[in-house]
Formats: structure tokens, sequence, C-alpha cells
């Protein structure tokens, strides 16, 4: 976020003092201040009549907001198990030496903070960092890790930094339907004016589209549940909240297809009755919102979004984007709502769904970006043609994001149905030991299962493909998919809270050669505890590739073991440290393997 | 267990638990209809007298073979619900021992011992030792109010504080922060400390800590340990009593 250099009271003002608009809020005041400090917590709090607790309370919930102040230079390096594959993890190391500066500490003179963030969706462009919560950086490489280094002691703008290394670029490399010829700005929306809202809708529904963010969900079906729904005001939410690692289809939509995207959303407001828009746009993105925001400008200007669109009285419908701060749980839609509404982004409770009860206890649909594109495509040419690609069960195209280890990592569209091999093949993987599908909460496919298809009605997918060669140790890839389940864990119900810390410290512990076939046991009692008693379907995932990874590559847990059956839950040697300080010694005799 | 009032007998309806009849009104969520007739299904954030927030998970019940928190799922005619079952009480054991080993929950010298929700459930449970190992996190005691203690040492987050300050007290003197592990109750005032807020130790929010994160000061052991609510009778035998 550009600084607007506007006061706290100016920026409540533009927001109405609306409490629904604290998560913009705090941003903006953030992207003025560097941090949110006690006291500008108290002026919101005192300008939107909410308690101070509650504005802490929702500050403290998102990762990108800093209760603390994080220096003029606040990096963050990108920490999918991607990025580290392309050496992130050296690269933050060798920023930290050069700048002196300690993990997770601001330096002392105020000028600079590095640490990691989850993953920032340029797997296929990595390693990437985020500056400022602003800028992206691809393609780190210890040139650019030194040079970045002395701009930062030379307090250069990052305005000044080289163009070149915020340079994003979309590598589609195999275009089907929804990455090829895009309809013509408008096309769709009059096609769907044509229909009438309702053979609009039963169009969609003989297209079988489903929802493309994980779930599945028959669009159709969603839409038609909102339409039937009864509420003084209907909403459009586009989740724009890509956060499942090793995900980037939505930031190349969001780039370079936005007009599909919109007219999809336009067509939704049509069938269900919407007035009002919303695309929830991942903090990480933020970077995206100028040209998105122009794209909205152009299309008003064009008729095809505010009042009486393509001059259809009544047709009223307009696009506002929330930017998000930080929270991969806001993936889920209620708990995207709750962040839409200015709240904690914890997950409802439901029944009520969304569609009955969703956006300020409104009838409200959210669809993933590239459902509203693919529902933008069905518009234009209809629900059969949709139909006759893919699969029965899962019709259309899928959007594969694919990177890790191959010659041509990018977006790769394949209908439904396509091996797992085949998409090795185009990619130039070789060597390839294990793939993971959906991301960290999909699947982990081994080489005998390559053979198997995409498809609802085999390998379910979100759109991530992170490939990983014979030279990968699964256990690394494990640890960094606890990793990141543990730092993205609401806190709301204790078995995610508490079960994805005790999975990090079990894998810890293995890490350091202190594990034993004890702590995989126990992985697995906790996976099948997540599995059947979180609040979310979020927690119910969070150990699924720990479970496939332990499932079918024991070894690499095993080589982390220093005996299969038993191993000492600390260095009993190690122990007696303080006890050979204490008495002077460091003789044979003072050591537990040299004891005679 | 057939002497419960007599639900709306415009909407009469009835579930099955563990192979018993329960007969539920309108709206009512299985743990609501199981309480009043008289059942207990173990759980730590629920009450009666406040709304649902699903979030220990310790009522996790099995429906028509779907997995629910019975406080989250509204009762309906010809559920099979199961509950009191060997996989579930050994989940729910895991779910206990979780609330243990997070926070820092000394039993024997703890003020709330015998009085106390989890160790009273733990117990019921058959829970012998915390399993997993003790996380020990640095948490704050504020002993600033001149009334009550908030010990966060004891805190299982199950936020009926934060709902009965907002609901019964209006005062909002409650709020849940950070994410994570490191979520965790927050004070509404100026200094974030418990005595510069607007709790007062008569109000029913210094008074639901089902553990002994908020206690009253100078009453300690006024009824000896050995003698206190769940020391008489086991949490599983005394439903959840809504306040007239």
């Amino acid at each position: 976020m550009n600084p607007s250099g506007l006061s706290i009271e100016q920026l409540l003002e533009r927001h109405q003092s609306a409490p629904n608009r604290l998560v913009q809020l705090l941003r903006e005041i953030q992207s003025e201040l560097g941090w949110l400090s006690r006291g500008t917590l108290e002026m919101v709090a005192k300008g939107l009549h909410l308690s101070l607790a509650h504005v802490e309370g929702v500050a403290g919930f998102y990762r990108f907001f800093h209760q603390q102040p994080v220096g003029q230079y606040r990096i963050l390096f990108s920490d999918n198990i991607t990025d580290r594959m392309l050496g992130s993890e050296e690269m933050q190391r060798h920023l930290r030496h050069l700048l002196q500066v300690a993990p997770n500490t601001m330096r002392p003179d105020g000028r600079v903070s590095v640490s990691s963030t989850s993953c920032t969706g340029l797997c296929d462009q990595g390693p990437a960092a985020l500056i400022n919560h602003q800028r992206v950086i691809t393609r780190l490489t210890r040139g650019r890790i030194e040079h970045m280094a002395a701009l930062i002691e030379g307090q250069i703008p990052l305005e000044q930094w080289p163009a070149e290394w915020s340079r994003v670029e979309d590598q589609v490399r195999l275009a089907n339907v929804q990455l090829g010829t895009q309809p013509a700005p408008g096309q769709c929306i009059a096609a769907a004016v044509a229909r009438g809202a309702q053979g609009m809708l039963d169009d969609l529904k003989r297209s079988k589209l489903r929802g493309r963010g994980g779930a599945g969900y028959a669009t159709g079906t969603k839409w038609q549940l909102c339409r039937n729904a009864h509420g003084d005001a209907h909403y459009v939410v586009c989740n724009a909240d890509e956060g499942e690692p090793g995900t980037f289809k939505d930031r190349v939509l969001l780039t370079s297809y936005a007009d599909t995207i919109f007219e999809g959303m336009t067509i939704a407001a049509f069938v269900i009755g919407a007035r009002k828009g919303m695309v929830y746009l991942r903090g990480e993105y933020h970077y995206l919102l100028e040209a998105l925001e122009a794209t909205l400008q152009r299309r008003r200007e064009q008729g095809l979004l505010g009042n009486s669109i393509q001059s259809v009285a009544g047709f009223d419908f307009d696009i506002e984007i929330h930017v998000g701060a930080g929270a991969y749980v806001c993936g889920e839609e209620s708990a995207l709502i709750e962040s839409l509404e200015g709240k904690r982004g914890t997950p409802r409770i439901r029944p009520p769904f969304p569609v009955e009860s969703g956006y300020r206890g409104r009838p409200t649909i959210v669809n993933n970006v590239e459902t509203f594109c693919a529902a933008a495509h069905v518009g234009v040419h209809g629900g059969s043609w949709w139909a006759s690609i893919g699969t029965s069960h899962s019709t259309g195209t899928k959007i594969h994001c694919v990177s890790g280890d191959c010659e041509r990592p990018g977006l790769y569209e394949y209908p439904f149905g396509t091996r797992i091999g085949r998409i090795l093949e185009d990619c130039g993987a070789h060597n390839v030991q294990a793939v993971q599908v959906g991301g960290p909460s999909g699947v982990c496919l081994c080489a005998s299962e390559f053979n198997r298809r995409i498809g609802f009605e085999d390998v379910h997918t979100a759109g991530a493909f992170m490939v990983f060669n014979s030279s990968r140790d699964m256990f690394e890839v494990a640890l960094n998919f606890a990793q990141f389940f543990a730092h993205e864990s609401c806190g709301f119900c204790t078995p995610c809270r508490v079960g994805t810390e005790l999975v990090v410290r079990r894998m810890n512990k293995l890490k350091q050669g202190y594990g034993s076939s004890e702590d995989v046991q126990i992985l697995y009692e906790l996976d099948k505890l997540m599995h059947g008693s979180t609040h979310c379907g979020l927690g119910a995932t969070a150990c699924n590739s720990l479970r496939d990874t332990i499932a079918k590559f024991r070894p690499s847990f095993e080589q982390h073991m220093k005996s299969l059956h038993f191993a000492p839950g600390f260095d009993m040697d190690a122990e007696l440290s303080q006890a050979r300080l204490a008495t002077g010694r460091d003789d044979s005799g003072a050591h537990l393997e040299t004891l005679a | 267990m057939t002497d419960h009032t007599r639900i709306d007998a415009l909407n009469p309806g009835t579930f099955s638990l563990d192979g018993d009849e329960v007969e539920f009104g309108p709206g009512e969520s299985i743990l609501q209809a199981a309480t009043r007739a008289g059942y207990y299904i173990p759980h730590l954030c629920w009450h009666p007298d406040f709304g649902t927030k699903g979030s220990c998970r310790v009522c996790t019940v099995r429906i028509n073979g779907r997995i629910g928190a019975a406080c989250t799922v509204q009762a309906a005619s010809g559920q099979e619900v199961e509950s009191d079952t060997e996989d579930l009480n050994a989940q729910r054991k895991i779910l206990l021992q979780m609330m243990f080993i997070e926070g820092n929950h000394f039993c024997p010298s703890c003020e709330k011992s015998g009085n106390c929700r989890l160790q009273a459930t733990a117990y019921d449970i058959g829970m012998e030792g915390p399993h997993f190992e003790e996380f020990y996190p640095d948490r704050r005691v504020d002993a600033s109010h001149p009334e009550l203690l908030l010990d966060l040492n004891r805190c299982i987050l199950c936020s009926l504080c934060v709902r009965a300050s907002q609901d019964v007290d209006h005062k909002d003197v409650f709020a849940i922060g950070g994410h994570g592990i490191n979520t965790r109750l927050l004070i509404n005032s100026p200094s974030g400390q418990m005595g510069d807020s607007a709790l007062m130790a008569s109000d029913r929010a210094a008074n639901i800590c089902p553990v002994g994160a908020i206690l009253h000061k100078r009453q300690g052991f006024v009824i000896p340990i050995g003698q206190r609510r769940f020391d008489n009778k086991p949490v599983s035998a005394q439903p959840e009593e809504s306040k007239p």
C-alpha cells in the first residue's frame, strides 16, 4: 500500500467510520505509520465505536498487522517448500548476515527486519520476497540479495529499486478454453441478459460446473440457493485469497484475465439479484490492486458496471475490492465473510450457509476466481458446450500451477480427466519421486500413482501441482507443510490450535534426531484426531500431506531416527554439560559414551 | 431420565442419544436438548445461558455416522446420536490433554481444584496423564483488580467470559486476540490490565470461568478441597444448570 499522507481521522472519514471497514482501515493506517501502536488502535476503536480489545483482537489476528515496529524495510521471504528448494533459506540467512539483523526482530536502528511468510504465490519464479507488504521480488539470487542489502543500507526508496526485480510473469505454458481467447468485455453479460436470469442459471446447471476452490460444490446449485434465499440484499463475493501454498493461477487470472472474472461476477449478480460484489484480494497480491481498480473503472465507463448495465433497467451492480492482511484461513468462505465484515477471520458455524446468511447476514455466494472465469465462458458458449469437455462428473477444464522440480514451471490448463503423468511430461519433470496435488491440504502422489487422473472422481485439486524429484527429502516437504499449518491455524478450536503445534514439535524432534517410531505413531494419532474434530475443513486437512508422506515415503522419516525402536527424547550426554562445567571436568569419565 | 420439562408441544421431535429417545424444542442444538433432558455430553465452552461457540470440540459426537460438535448441530427428528462410545471418549481425552499441555495447569495448587470443569471432565473421562509434552508457555498473571485475579496460565479460551460480559453485563470487558497457538484472552482497558477495566466482582463474566483463570481474591480455600462440587459427584452426574 502506498502511503496516501492521510491522517487517521481522514482515513476514518473515508471509511465513514463503519466498523465493518476495520481490516481495510488498519491496513491503510499501517501503510502510513509502519505499524499499529496501542495509541493508534485506541484512536481507531474510538472512531469506530468499538472496544479497544476488539480492535486489538482483530489486529492480532492477521499476520501482516504489526503491533511492534518492524522497521523502515520489512522483508518477508516466501517460505513455501518450492522457495526453499530454490535456496530461499540460505538467501535469507545471507541477507540477515549482511544486514546484521537477528531473525524476527527489528534492527536496533529501526532500519530493517527480515522474516518469513507463507507462500506468496510466486512458486514458478521464486525464490520470492515481499517488501513492506507492497512490492514483490521474484527470482532472488545471491547477487540480488547483496544488492538489496546495499539499497537498504543506503536507504534507497522502494520506488528506486530495480524494476526488473519486481517483474512477475504469467508463464502460461498450456492454454485451453480458460487461458485461451477471452470473451470481449460485455459479451458474456449480453449473452446472459438475452437468456434471462433463469435461463442463465439453467445453463449453468447444465454445464455441471463445480467450484474450483477445492470443495467442488455445484456452482449452479449454489447460485440457485442464493437466488431463492430471502433477504433485503444479495451479495456476490469473489474469493481471491489464494493462500494454498503452491497455487498461483488466480494471480495470473487477476493479472491478465480480470475482465473475465468481473464478467463472471456480473452474471452471478444478474442471476441472484445482487447489487454489490466484492473481491477479497489476498494481502500478498496487493501489488495487483491498482490495475484491478483501473479495470473496474473502465468497465464502469463501458456501462458494464454501475446502474442499468447494458441499458437493462434495474440491472445495477458494482464491485469493490477488499484487501486481506495475511491469513490463510480466510480462504474458507465463512472466515472470508467475517474478514469482509472487519472481524477476526475465524470460520463460522454452518449451517446457516452463506447462500442463506452470508455477508452481514444476507444471502451471499462466494466463488473462487477460476469459478467466475469458468462461469463467464459458460455464459458465452453455453452449458452443453462446457459439459462436453472433461469427464461426466468433472466438466470443463482445470488450471494447474506447476512448480518445483521441472524445466517449465507455470500454468497448464487441461480438460478434467488428464493423467498426472501427462502433466509431468509436459512440464519437463524427470526422476520424479512425488507430486503434491492441491497443495499441503491436498494429496501427495508417488510414482506408482502417476496414472491417476485429475478430477472429482479421482484426484481433486484446487490447482497446486508441486513436483519433487528423487533428490528431495520428503521429510523436509512434510516439515514445511507442518510449519505452514501451525503458522496459519486461526487458533479458534482446540484440535487445530494445539494439534498443528504438536505436529511441528514432533517433526522438529525427528529432524534433530531424537525421534522414534513412537513419534510417527503420535503423528498418525494427531492426523486422525484433527480429521474428526476440527471446527473447519482447513484443520481437518492439515495433516493430509503428512499422512500421505509417512505412508508412502516412510524411509525419509526413518532416516531421521537414530533407532527405529527407541530413542531418548533428549541427548543425555548433552544434558551433562552443565555438570561438566560445574566440576571442571571433560575427561572420558565425564562423557556417557566413554564412561568405563 | 424422563422427568424433564415438556418442550414446545407444537414442535415435538425426538432423536436418539446412545439409544435413549431425547425430546427437543424448536431450534435447539443436540447438546441443549440433551442437557435439558438430564443427559450429559462432555463439554467446556458451552453453557446453557450463552450462545454457541463450538471451539473446545469436547462435545464432538457422531450424528447418523457423521462427526459434529453437539453444541453446533441442530437437533432433528430421527437423528441417531452416538456420544458415549469408546472412540469418541478416546478423542475427548486427547482434546483434554491438549488443553492441559498448552497451558500451565497445576491442579494440586490451584484454588479451583474440585470446582474446575476441565479437571472434573478429565477425571471423568479417565485421563491419567498429559500424554504429550507440556508446552509450559509464558503467560501473564494479572492481579491489578482489587477483587479479582486473572491467571492466563489456566485459560482454555472457552470465551464464556467474553460472551457473558457482552450479552449479560453489556460491558465488553474481554475479547480474543492473537492467532494460532498464541491465541489469548484480552482485557478491554486503556492499560490492558483488569484493574483498569469495567469488570466488577458481581458481574456474570467474573463468575462464569469454568477453570481457574478468573478467581475472586480473598476467598482461597473457603471450602476445603475434598468437599467441593466435583469432589462430591462427578461432572457427568451434574448436568449444567441455567441461572434463573
